[in-house]
C-alpha cells in the first residue's frame, strides 16, 4: 500500500513538473509567435550576436 | 539600393530565402522625415527601456511579408554595428531592437530600416497606449485547471470502480489529494466566472456565468463537507473538468487576431508629429502640442492634420481619406482646407484655425454618442436562455427541498447541493463558446475577421444593409474608361499617352495606362495647369487634355468624370472615367436584395444612379453627395425605424457610420492595411461572398439551441437521480463527460458540416 503512496507522490510531481513547464513557455512568449523561430532555425548563421542584454 | 546595401554586408542570402522577397512599392522617403523622433518627449513614449548603454524599443512593421524579412530584420546589426541586436515577432509583424544610446539616436534606427524598405509605423496611437497583450492569465488558468483535473480523474477511479472498503487508509489519502487539488481550480481558475456573475449581478442582470459561479461554490463546498466528513468522494472531478472545458471554449471564442485592430480612430491615420514654422525655422512637433495659429507646412503626400488656412503654395488635395472621392481638388491660397486631406504636388503653408482634436473629422469620432454604444449590446439569446433555465432549476430546487424536508430531513441537503450540481448551464455556455469559435475560426480562414464573438448575433440579426460605394463596391485600383467623340487613330492615341504619361496627375496616370504607351514621343512644351489640365506639343501636333473649360474654353457642368482632348484646338472628343464594380458585387447585390433592405451612400455625384438601379433593383435608396456627417445620420435614422443595421465601408469617410451602425464592416484591400474602427474586417476579394458569412452567422443560433436541447436530456437523466438524493459520484463522472464531448461532436460538427456545404 505504502508503495502506491510513493507511486502517487511520483506521479504527481512528473506531472507537475510538466504544468510548471507549461506555464514558463506560456510566460515567456513561446505560443505568442509560431512562425518566426521556425523560420529562424533554418538560417545559415546566428541571427544575433549573443551579448549579454539585461531585462 | 536595397540590394547594395545587401551587398555590402553580405546579406545577400536574403534573395535566395524566398522567391519573392522585394516590395517594390517603396516609395522616396523625405529627408528631414524623422526629424521629430529627435524631441525627447516622443522618444521617451516609444522606447520601452533604457539605461546609458542601451535603449530597448519595439516597431511596428506592416510591410513584413516573409521569412526573408525575418532573415534581413533580424540582422541589422550587420547594416549597423551599433544596433545591438533585433528580434522580431513575425505575428504581431513588430521588431523589437537594442541599439547603442551613446553611438546612434532612435532617429538612426529608423532611418536605418527605412533604408532597407521597412519604414516603421509610428503614430499617435502607439505613443498612448500600448497595444493590448493577449491575456495570458486565461491560459495559466486553463493549464492549472487542467493539470488538477486529469489528476483528480485519476485519483478518482478508485472510487468509480469500488474500491476495497477495508483500505480506507488508501481511499482516504485518494480523497485528501483530490481535495487539495480542487482547491486553485476553485480559487484561481474559476475566477473569470465569479468576477463577470459579480459584474452582472451589480447591474441587476443575471448572466449565464452567475447559476455557473453558484454551481461551482456548491459543488465544492458539498464534496468537501464529505470529505471532511469521510461519508464520500465529493464530486471533485466533475467541478473541475467543467471549469477546465468551459475556460477552453472561452479562451477558443475570445482568440484574437493580434495583427488586427478594431479600436483604431483618427490619431492611427495622422503622424505624429508635423513641421510648425516658427520664425521662419522648421520645427517638428507632436500632433497634440498644435494650437491654433501656428503655422504648419505640409510636404508632399503628408496629411493635413488640422483644419486650417492655406496661406502659401497650391493645395492639390487628395481628400479620398474622407470623401471617397479619388480626384485631388484644387484649393487656392485663401480657402479653407480640412484635416484628413493628403497634399499631392509640391509644398504647401496652412494657418491652423482650429485644433486637431476638434477638426471637422476628428469631432465626427468623439461624438459621445458613439463612445458608450457598443457596452449596453451585451445582450446574447444565450443569457436570456440562461436565466429561464435558472429559474427552473431554482423551482425543482425548491420542489425537492420541501418534499424531502416532509419526508426525509436527513436527505434535504444531498439532494438540494445534488441538483445545482448537475444541472448548471455550462452545456449552454460550452456549445455557445465552442461554436462561437468554430465559426470565427472559419470566418478568418476566409478573410473575413469578427471582432468578437458577440459579432455573429448581431450579423445574425440583421435587418438593413448599407453600403458605401467609392472603395467598397468599386475598387479604388482600376476604373472603366470608356472614349466617345470622333475616332482617334492608333497614332493619335500614342500621342495622348505620351502627353499624359508627362502628369503625375491620378487621372492622366490612369488614362496613360489605359491606352498602353507602345511608341516613345517626345513631349515639348509640357505645361500644366493645375485641376485643369494638361498641354504640350507630342508628335507634331499641340495637344490639350483636360476639363472641358480648360480644352473648349466654355463653362459646362457634366455629370461623372470626362477627359476631354483636343488636337490642334479642335476639340475631339472626351474619355469618360467610371467606377469599376467588384467582380461578382451584382451577384452578392442580387442574393442579398432579397432578403434584406439595401441602400448605398455615396460621397461621388449620381452619375452612377442608373447603373446601380440596374444592379440592385428599385427597391434600393441610394443617396449621393453624402458627407460623412450624413451617412452617420443617414444610419441613425434607419436604427430609430427599428433597423438593425450593417454598414459596408473602407476609409475614415465612413468611419462615423461604422461606428453608429449596428455591425460596422470595414473593406481593406490587403488585410494589413489600415482599416476605421469596426466590427468586422473584410478583405475585398472576399466581399462577394459575404452572403455565405451571414448564412453561417445565423446558424450559430440553430447549433447553440440544438446541443443546449441536447444537455436539458442528459441534465433530466441527471436530476433524476439527484432529487431522488441519489446522485453517485459515478452517474456524475459519467454524466458530465459525456455531455460535455457531445456537445462539442456537436457544435464542431455542425458547423464545419455548414461551411463545407456553403463551400467557405
Amino acid at each position: 500500500m505504502s508503495v502506491i503512496i510513493i507511486l502517487l507522490a511520483a506521479s504527481i510531481s512528473v506531472a507537475a513538473l510538466f504544468l510548471a513547464a507549461f506555464l514558463w513557455g506560456v510566460k515567456s512568449g513561446q505560443f505568442e509567435d509560431d512562425y518566426s523561430p521556425a523560420s529562424r532555425i533554418l538560417f545559415d548563421d546566428k541571427p544575433t550576436q549573443s551579448t549579454p542584454t539585461k531585462k | 539600393m536595397v540590394f547594395q546595401i545587401l551587398d555590402q554586408n553580405e546579406l545577400c542570402d536574403y534573395y535566395d530565402l524566398n522567391k519573392n522577397p522585394g516590395i517594390n512599392q517603396r516609395s522616396k522617403i523625405r529627408k528631414g522625415k524623422f526629424d521629430f523622433l529627435s524631441d525627447k518627449k516622443i522618444q521617451s513614449r516609444l522606447i520601452s527601456f533604457q539605461d546609458e548603454v542601451q535603449a530597448h524599443v519595439t516597431f511596428y512593421l506592416p510591410q513584413m511579408h516573409c521569412s526573408s524579412c525575418l532573415y534581413l530584420l533580424e540582422n541589422l546589426h550587420r547594416l549597423d554595428e551599433n544596433i545591438i541586436s533585433s528580434k522580431v515577432n513575425f505575428i504581431r509583424k513588430e521588431v523589437a531592437v537594442v541599439y547603442s544610446v551613446q553611438k546612434i539616436s532612435l532617429q538612426d534606427v529608423v532611418e536605418t530600416l527605412a533604408s532597407i524598405g521597412y519604414e516603421p509605423y509610428i503614430s499617435l496611437n502607439d505613443l498612448d497606449q500600448k497595444r493590448p497583450a493577449i491575456n495570458k492569465g486565461m491560459v495559466f488558468k486553463l493549464g492549472i485547471a487542467g493539470f488538477c483535473f486529469g489528476n483528480i480523474m485519476l485519483m478518482s477511479f478508485p472510487e468509480y470502480l469500488g474500491i476495497d472498503a477495508t483500505e480506507t487508509a488508501l481511499r482516504n489519502s485518494f480523497r485528501w489529494i483530490n481535495f487539495l487539488l480542487a482547491i486553485p481550480v476553485l480559487l484561481y481558475s474559476a475566477q473569470p466566472f465569479y468576477e463577470s456573475s459579480w459584474k452582472s449581478l451589480k447591474h441587476k442582470f443575471l448572466n449565464i456565468d452567475a447559476p455557473i459561479a453558484l454551481a461551482i461554490i456548491i459543488t465544492f463546498i458539498r464534496s468537501a463537507w464529505e470529505v471532511i466528513d469521510g461519508s464520500g468522494g465529493g464530486y471533485f472531478d466533475s467541478m473541475t473538468g467543467i471549469v477546465f472545458f468551459m475556460l477552453a471554449g472561452r479562451i477558443l471564442q475570445d482568440k484574437t487576431y493580434r495583427q488586427l485592430s478594431f479600436e483604431r480612430d483618427y490619431t492611427s491615420y495622422f503622424p505624429v508629429a508635423v513641421s510648425v514654422l516658427t520664425e521662419g525655422k522648421e520645427i517638428p512637433t507632436a500632433l497634440p502640442d498644435i494650437k491654433p495659429g501656428n503655422t504648419l507646412l505640409i510636404h508632399n503626400e503628408e496629411l493635413i492634420p488640422a483644419d486650417g488656412i492655406l496661406t502659401r503654395g497650391k493645395a492639390f488635395i487628395d481628400y479620398s481619406f474622407v470623401t471617397g472621392e479619388s480626384v485631388p481638388i484644387l484649393k487656392e491660397v485663401g480657402e479653407l482646407v480640412y484635416a484628413g486631406g493628403k497634399q499631392t504636388e509640391g509644398n504647401i503653408e496652412i494657418l491652423v484655425v482650429k485644433e486637431v482634436a476638434q477638426s471637422y473629422l476628428t469631432q465626427l469620432w468623439n461624438r459621445e454618442e458613439l463612445k458608450n454604444k457598443k457596452e449596453k449590446s451585451n445582450t446574447s439569446f444565450v443569457h436570456l436562455l440562461s436565466r429561464y433555465f435558472t429559474y427552473i432549476v431554482f423551482a425543482i430546487a425548491a420542489g425537492t427541498a420541501i418534499y424531502w424536508m416532509v419526508h426525509d430531513q436527513e436527505r434535504l441537503w444531498p439532494a438540494v447541493t445534488a441538483i445545482f450540481i448537475i444541472a448548471c448551464p455550462c452545456a449552454l455556455l460550452l456549445s455557445n463558446t465552442f461554436t462561437n469559435g468554430n465559426i470565427l475560426q472559419i470566418l478568418s480562414r476566409n478573410k473575413f475577421y469578427l471582432r468578437n464573438a458577440q459579432t455573429i448575433e448581431d450579423i445574425a440579426g440583421t435587418t438593413h444593409i448599407v453600403f458605401d460605394k467609392t472603395g467598397t463596391l468599386t475598387s479604388t485600383q482600376f476604373q472603366d474608361i470608356s472614349y466617345s467623340g470622333t475616332m482617334l487613330t492608333a497614332y493619335q492615341l500614342q500621342q495622348v499617352a505620351a502627353l499624359a504619361a508627362c502628369s503625375s496627375h491620378p487621372l492622366s496616370k490612369a488614362l496613360s495606362r489605359h491606352i498602353g504607351q507602345t511608341k516613345k514621343l517626345d513631349v515639348i512644351g509640357f505645361k500644366e495647369t493645375a485641376g485643369e489640365g494638361i498641354e504640350g506639343f507630342a508628335g507634331e501636333d499641340l495637344l490639350k487634355i483636360g476639363s472641358y473649360h480648360f480644352v473648349t474654353g466654355q463653362v459646362d457642368r457634366r455629370l461623372g468624370t470626362a477627359i476631354f482632348v483636343s488636337f490642334e484646338n479642335k476639340t475631339q472628343g472626351f474619355f469618360l472615367f467610371k467606377n469599376h464594380y467588384r467582380d461578382d458585387i451584382t451577384t452578392l447585390l442580387s442574393g442579398l436584395k432579397n432578403n434584406y433592405h439595401l441602400s448605398v451612400l455615396s460621397g461621388d455625384n449620381e452619375a452612377e444612379k442608373e447603373n446601380l438601379k440596374k444592379m440592385m433593383g428599385n427597391n434600393v435608396t441610394l443617396r449621393f453627395y453624402q458627407k460623412p456627417e450624413d451617412k452617420l445620420r443617414y444610419i441613425q435614422y434607419l436604427q430609430q425605424k427599428g433597423n438593425k443595421v450593417m454598414m459596408i465601408g473602407d476609409g475614415l469617410n465612413d468611419a462615423g457610420a461604422l461606428k453608429q451602425s449596428d455591425i460596422g464592416i470595414a473593406v481593406a484591400e490587403q488585410t494589413n492595411n489600415f482599416t476605421p474602427a469596426s466590427d468586422a474586417i473584410i478583405e475585398a476579394k472576399q466581399l462577394p461572398r459575404l452572403t455565405k458569412f451571414i448564412r453561417l452567422c445565423s446558424a450559430n443560433k440553430n447549433i447553440v439551441t440544438t446541443s443546449f436541447v441536447l444537455s436539458i436530456v442528459y441534465n433530466i437523466i441527471g436530476l433524476y437521480f439527484a432529487v431522488q438524493g441519489a446522485l453517485s459520484p459515478l452517474i456524475a463522472a459519467i454524466l458530465m463527460p459525456a455531455s460535455s464531448l457531445s456537445i462539442l461532436v456537436i457544435t464542431f460538427g455542425s458547423s464545419n458540416l455548414l461551411a463545407r456545404r456553403l463551400k467557405l
